[in-house]
C-alpha cells in the first residue's frame, strides 16, 4: 500500500508541555481514519501538524514522499482541507460566500468564479443540505448549522485529503450520520482520504476503516478498526471499562461502557 | 461613484470666499491640464490662482486622506477581526501626535513647513515598531495582543502629550490646533506625497483582499486555504499603519472616518473585502471632502475638521450601533 502521510518520530511542545510525543505513523490513500483519545491527548495538534498549521519541533512529516515543508501553501490548499473544531466568524458573510471561499485555492487572485466553481459550490451545498439557507448570514446561524456550512466549505475545496476536527460535535444525530456517510462515500467511491478526530467512539466504530488511538501525545495503537477497537485499548486510553460487540441490527461494532 | 466624486471636487472648488461658476472651474482645470494657457485669457487672473493653487490642493488632500483613512480602517477591521478597530487602534495617532508636539515644542523648523509632518510620521512609525514588538512577544501577532499593546502604548504617549502641553506655554495653542486636524494651506507636494503612499496602500489591500476574507474564518482555516497568515497579517498591518501615519502627519487627527466608512459600506456591499476595499476608498474620499468643504465654505467660521467629523460621525455611529443591536447584521 502506498502512503500519503508518513510521520517520522514527530514531536511538538507548547512551551514545556509536550503534546505530541515521538509519533510515527503512516496514512494511506482511500481510507477513513478515526483519531481517538481523551481531551488534551494531542489530537488537534496532530491535525495542525498534518496541514502544516504548525511545524514539528523534531521529526518530520512527509507528504507523498516529500517533506511537507517543501510544498507551497497554495499547493497544500489544493491537497488537503481542514474542518476546524471551534469556529467563529465576526463578519456577516452569507452562507454561499463562505462556501465559495473553499474555491479560492482553485481560482486566480482576481478572477470571477468559473462555471466549474459555481457547479461545485451548488453541488456541495445540496449534499450538505444547506441550500435552504444559502443567502442567510453565517453570523445568524445556530452552531450546528454553521458547522455544516464549514464542512461544505471544506468539501468545495475538493481536495484528495479531508481532515475533520470534531466536525460532528454540534450536530444532531441525523446530520452527524449524514455527514459521516457522505465522507464514507467519498472515501469508497472517489478514493478520498478522510482523517476524522472523533469524540464519539461508536460513530468512529461505524464509519472508520482504521483507528488511531492517542494518549498523552503518544501513539497507543493504530490499525484496522476490528483489530484496534478492543476493551484493553479503551481501558488504556480512557481508563474506563468497556465492552465491544458486533451489533447485528446496526451491522456494526458497538461499544458500551460501565463505571 | 467615481463620477460623483469628480463632480463633488468641482462643486467644492466653486465654493468659498470667492464664489465661482462651475464652468470657469472646469475651464481652469482643462486649461491647466492641457497646458493651454490662452484659454484663460479674459478671466480675472486671480481665479486660476484661487482654484489651482489654493482650493484644489486642499480639496484633493482632504479626499486623499479620507480615502486613506477608510482603506486603512477596512484593513484593521479585517485583520484584527474586530469591527470596532480603526486606523488608530495600534496607537499610530498618538505616536504622530507626540511626534508633532515635540517638533512644535522644540521649535524645530529646519525642514521648513515639513518639520511637523515629518516628526509626526516618525512618531507614528516608531510607535508602530514598538507595538509590533510588544505584541509579538508570545505566540505571534494575535488580535488581542495587538489591541492591548496598542492601547498601552497610546496611553503612555497621551500622558506624554499632556506633559508636553503643560510645558508648552504659548505654543500650547499650536499643538492643540494641530491635533484637531486641518487641511488649510495644503500644497500640491502634500497631495502628491499622500497620494503616492495611499495608492500603494490601496493596491496592497486590493491584492490581499481575498486573503482578508479567508482570515475572517480564523487562522487555522485561512492557513488550510493557502494563506500564509503570519506574513499576510504583518504586511497588511504595516501597510495600513503607514497609510494612517501619512494621513495623520498631513492633516492631524481626524476621527471616525476610518471607523465609520467601512461600516457604512459593509451595510451595502456585505463584508467581501474585494468590494469593500475599493468602495470604502471612494466613500471615504467623498465624505471627508464634503466635511472639509462644509467647514471651509459653508460654516461662518472654520472649525477644525477633526471636531466636525467627530461631531457628525459620533451620533451617526450611535445610530448604526443601535440599528445593529436590533438587526444584528453589522457585527
Amino acid at each position: 500500500m502506498s502512503t500519503l502521510f508518513q510521520l517520522e518520530s514527530v514531536s511538538f511542545s507548547y512551551d514545556r508541555q509536550r503534546v505530541v510525543d515521538n509519533v510515527s505513523l503512516s496514512i494511506g490513500p482511500g481510507r477513513f481514519y478515526g483519531v481517538i483519545g481523551p481531551n488534551g491527548s494531542g489530537k488537534t495538534t496532530l491535525a495542525d501538524l498534518l496541514v502544516r498549521h504548525r511545524r514539528p519541533a523534531s521529526g518530520e512529516v512527509l507528504f507523498r514522499g516529500k517533506p511537507l515543508s517543501a510544498y507551497s501553501r497554495k499547493t497544500l490548499a489544493r491537497e488537503m482541507a481542514l474542518v476546524p473544531q471551534n469556529f467563529y466568524i465576526r463578519f456577516p458573510f452569507t452562507v454561499r460566500e463562505v462556501v465559495f471561499m473553499g474555491r479560492y485555492p482553485h481560482m486566480p487572485r482576481f478572477a470571477a468564479p468559473s462555471a466549474e466553481d459555481v457547479r461545485v459550490v451548488e453541488a456541495v451545498m445540496e449534499k450538505a443540505e444547506i441550500g435552504p439557507f444559502a443567502e442567510r448570514f453565517i453570523t445568524e446561524l445556530s452552531g450546528g448549522e454553521r458547522q455544516r456550512v464549514i464542512f461544505a466549505r471544506a468539501l468545495a475545496q475538493d481536495t484528495p485529503v479531508l481532515i475533520l476536527d470534531e466536525a460532528t460535535s454540534n450536530l444532531d444525530i441525523r446530520h452527524a450520520l449524514a455527514l459521516l456517510k457522505l465522507c464514507k462515500e467519498k472515501v469508497d467511491r472517489e478514493g478520498q482520504t478522510v482523517l476524522g478526530i472523533m469524540q464519539d467512539i461508536n460513530l468512529a466504530a461505524a464509519y472508520c476503516d482504521e483507528l488511531i488511538f492517542l494518549y498523552k501525545g503518544q501513539l497507543v495503537a493504530h490499525g484496522p478498526t476490528p483489530r484496534t477497537l478492543t476493551p484493553e485499548i479503551i481501558q488504556r486510553v480512557f481508563g474506563v471499562e468497556a465492552k465491544v460487540y458486533f451489533d447485528d441490527w446496526a451491522e456494526t461494532r458497538r461499544v458500551v461502557f460501565r463505571n | 461613484m467615481l463620477l460623483l466624486l469628480s463632480a463633488t471636487v468641482i462643486t467644492a472648488a466653486t465654493m468659498g470666499y470667492i464664489k465661482l461658476p462651475a464652468a470657469s472651474v472646469l475651464k481652469i482645470l482643462l486649461a491647466k491640464l492641457s497646458g493651454q494657457a490662452q484659454w484663460l485669457d479674459g478671466m480675472n487672473p486671480l481665479y486660476p490662482v484661487v482654484v489651482f493653487d489654493v482650493r484644489l490642493p486642499r480639496i484633493l488632500a482632504s479626499a486623499v486622506v479620507g480615502a486613506g483613512l477608510a482603506v486603512s480602517g477596512v484593513i484593521f477591521q479585517a485583520i484584527l477581526l474586530n469591527p470596532l478597530a480603526d486606523p488608530y487602534t495600534l496607537g499610530v495617532s498618538a505616536g504622530a501626535a507626540f511626534g508633532a508636539s515635540v517638533a512644535i515644542l522644540l521649535n524645530i523648523w529646519w525642514l521648513g513647513a515639513y518639520s511637523v509632518p515629518l516628526f509626526a510620521f516618525m512618531g507614528a512609525g516608531l510607535t508602530l515598531v514598538l507595538v509590533l514588538y510588544l505584541a509579538s512577544g508570545g505566540g505571534g501577532l494575535s488580535s488581542n495582543n495587538l489591541i492591548l499593546a496598542g492601547i498601552i502604548v497610546a496611553a503612555i504617549l497621551s500622558a506624554g502629550i499632556s506633559f508636553l502641553k503643560y510645558m508648552a506655554d504659548e505654543q500650547v495653542a499650536v499643538i492643540i490646533f494641530w491635533l484637531m486636524g486641518s487641511f488649510a494651506s495644503k500644497t500640491w507636494i502634500d497631495v502628491g506625497l499622500t497620494l503616492a503612499f495611499i495608492s500603494g496602500g490601496f493596491l496592497v489591500a486590493l491584492f490581499f483582499s481575498r486573503d482578508m476574507n479567508l482570515m475572517a474564518l480564523g487562522d487555522r482555516t485561512a492557513t488550510s486555504l493557502g494563506v500564509n497568515t503570519g506574513r499576510t497579517t504583518f504586511i497588511l498591518l504595516v501597510t495600513a499603519s503607514l497609510v494612517a501615519a501619512v494621513c495623520v502627519s498631513i492633516s492631524g487627527i481626524i476621527g471616525f472616518v476610518g471607523l465609520l466608512v467601512p461600516h457604512m459600506v459593509r451595510l451595502i456591499t456585505g463584508p467581501d473585502n474585494r468590494r469593500l476595499v475599493p468602495l470604502s476608498l471612494l466613500t471615504g474620499a467623498l465624505l471627508l471632502l464634503i466635511a472639509d468643504t462644509v467647514t471651509r465654505a459653508v460654516l461662518p467660521s472654520e472649525i477644525p475638521i477633526g471636531v466636525l467629523t467627530a461631531l457628525i460621525g459620533g451620533p451617526f455611529f450611535c445610530y448604526l450601533f443601535y440599528k445593529q443591536q436590533r438587526f444584528r447584521k453589522i457585527l
